[in-house]
């Protein structure tokens, strides 16, 4: 099902000189408007009417999260306050949050891709949707909210936590459709496991699910453990929240809904524009918000566009699942590493948990790459050589997922630092 | 006919097997038979204890991964060649060890040795059948 065929549909020549004239009143806006671009497009040397192919937009500088940090709260907003209805933040944890402004007209556009989104994984005004993202400053709860209500379905507004109680509601009011993160929805598997409750009984049907990084593997489990169609939505709260894209039931990637948010992949470390379809940061030009247009604003971000036309119809450009942040990200002899990608090679073996360290050391002129997983009683043998094959064995398998030779150790169990919120995966240990 | 050995995954750190010795000996378990095997990275202690099932408990309690295997007690002839005869045996047999270790005491006037085989019944059969004496677990841990 698709929301909005006119533009999800829209034939790519008439959607390019869309995006071209919108990328030209943003640039506009933002140069009169805010003085951070007016300086920032002065110093790269071009002004908004320079601006005549798609590919210009090449030549306009990046926005980064510094940039939103040295203006925070509201440096970057293009509109007076009294035009602001609503503001968010992202949920960072370290130092002062990222802050989004909304105008009545970006609430309007949030809720048409949220309805976008949505319908992607089927919803229409004859569903109740379970949404069990967080209300409040971060955008997951009230994001759905909105898109739910634009499309005229029942909205269960349960926000986070209190487990039993989403599961008995979940079974009393037959929700159809449920919003969360994707670790949450194997928790309330296991809580509705403990209460003796069998997801077939229920009438979810699918689930849109994100705000977090997940796995093709984790989708399985879900599918089966909650018997629903599990699909992956992404956002931030820089661009609008949730809503930016949405994968689709082809399960091929998801869709960015480019009319409004113009995506590019670069290499991180040079700034470069990479070919179509190669790996490498996300970056997006919100074409049509008013409060706080970003030009070029790098997400940090490991994303690849995919070639080609979706079997949906959609003619909306498709990223893949975010493989990691730049952040995260680790050069070993000039191969790009992110530990996301560790870890989906050991979810996908049966003998180990994604329990793992990273230790990344310089011997002589060569990098390193030691990867420390720990042993479990699935794992453990009384024999030197069966635990030696595993090695090995894991070896192996990251070899051929990443290109480059690891040492694998094996450590003993819970050796390895636990964390509430991010665990700490990586030990660099290079000196450089 | 077969004891229970545990067995216990030991990084290669300072201080590890005395941790492991403490907590056995805390909680007043007799270690009556080890083996350790290791390589660079890391190590498998083997144990033969008076009480299997406290000491692998309290081991998974303080966080160690601990397994358990059946391995065979077999009496030697404390003498010049005795082991040789054993092992002649099992080669004939056919028989696979995967280590074998030293047990503290001896059983009359003989020594004991652990063997652990990949197929442990067929080798249980074998030895019985040339007079060989297998000890079982309460007689051992009451040596």
């Amino acid at each position: 099902m698709i929301w909005d065929p006119k533009f999800e549909c829209m034939p790519l020549p008439e959607l390019q000189d869309l995006q071209l004239e919108r990328l030209k009143e943003v640039c506009e806006r933002v140069y009169d408007r805010v003085p951070f671009y007016f300086q920032a497009l002065r110093t790269a040397g071009i002004k908004p009417k320079d601006i005549k192919s798609l590919e210009d937009l090449f030549r306009l500088p990046f926005t980064t999260k510094d940039d939103l940090r040295d203006n925070y709260p509201f440096g970057l907003f293009a509109v007076p306050p009294s035009d602001i209805e609503e503001i968010h933040t992202s949920s960072g944890t370290t130092g002062k949050p990222i802050v989004g402004g909304y105008t009545h007209r970006d609430i309007e556009l949030w809720s048409e891709v949220m309805a976008r989104s949505l319908t992607c994984s089927g919803t229409t005004k004859d569903d109740m949707v379970q949404n069990a993202y967080g209300y409040g400053l971060f955008t997951g709860g009230l994001g759905v909210h909105y898109g739910a209500r634009r499309i005229g379905a029942s909205v269960i507004p349960i926000s986070g936590g209190n487990t039993k109680r989403q599961i008995m509601i979940m079974q009393d009011f037959g929700s159809t459709i449920l919003t969360c993160t994707p670790s949450y929805t194997l928790f309330l598997a296991e809580v509705a496991a403990e209460m003796g409750l069998d997801f077939s009984q229920m009438k979810l049907k699918s689930g849109n699910f994100g705000a977090e990084p997940w796995s093709e593997n984790m989708r399985v489990e879900i599918e089966k453990k909650l018997d629903l169609l599990a699909l992956d939505i992404y956002g931030l709260t820089e661009i609008i929240g949730p809503g930016v894209a949405n994968e689709c039931e082809a399960k091929d990637g998801l869709h960015i809904f480019e009319d409004h948010f113009l995506p590019e992949i670069i290499d991180p470390t040079t700034g470069k524009n990479l070919p179509f379809g190669e790996a490498g940061e996300l970056v997006i030009t919100t074409l049509t918000k008013e409060a706080m247009p970003l030009i070029r604003y790098r997400t940090r971000d490991i994303t690849a566009l995919i070639p080609g036309v979706c079997s949906c119809g959609r003619t909306m450009a498709r990223m893949k699942r975010i493989m990691g942040r730049t952040d995260d990200m680790l050069i070993i002899r000039g191969v790009n590493v992110f530990p996301s990608q560790i870890e989906a090679v050991l979810m996908a073996m049966e003998e180990t948990e994604p329990h793992y360290q990273i230790v990344v050391e310089r011997k002589g002129a060569l990098d390193e790459l030691e990867v420390r997983v720990e042993v479990n009683e699935k794992i453990f043998s009384d024999e030197i050589k069966r635990l030696e094959d595993i090695e090995r064995k894991i070896e192996k398998e990251i070899e051929s997922a990443l290109g480059i030779s690891v040492k694998v150790k094996l450590a003993e169990p819970k050796s390895i630092q636990r964390s509430e919120g991010k665990a700490q995966r990586v030990i660099d240990k290079r000196v450089l | 006919m077969k004891v229970k050995q545990i067995s216990i995954f030991l990084e290669n750190k300072a201080g590890r097997l005395a941790e492991v010795t403490n907590i056995l000996g805390k909680a007043g378990i007799n270690i009556r038979a080890l083996s350790l095997a290791d390589t660079t990275d890391f190590g498998i202690l083997r144990l033969i204890v008076n009480d299997i099932d406290k000491a692998a408990k309290t081991l998974k309690d303080q966080g160690f991964t601990v397994g358990e295997t059946e391995v065979l007690a077999v009496e030697v002839p404390d003498r010049p060649g005795g082991l040789g005869e054993i092992l002649k045996i099992i080669q004939a047999a056919g028989l696979n060890v995967e280590y074998m270790y030293a047990f503290v005491e001896r059983s009359s006037n003989n020594a004991v040795i652990i063997f652990r085989f990949d197929n442990v019944d067929e080798a249980t059969r074998a030895l019985l059948e040339k007079g060989v004496t297998i000890l079982n677990g309460e007689k051992l841990y009451s040596l």
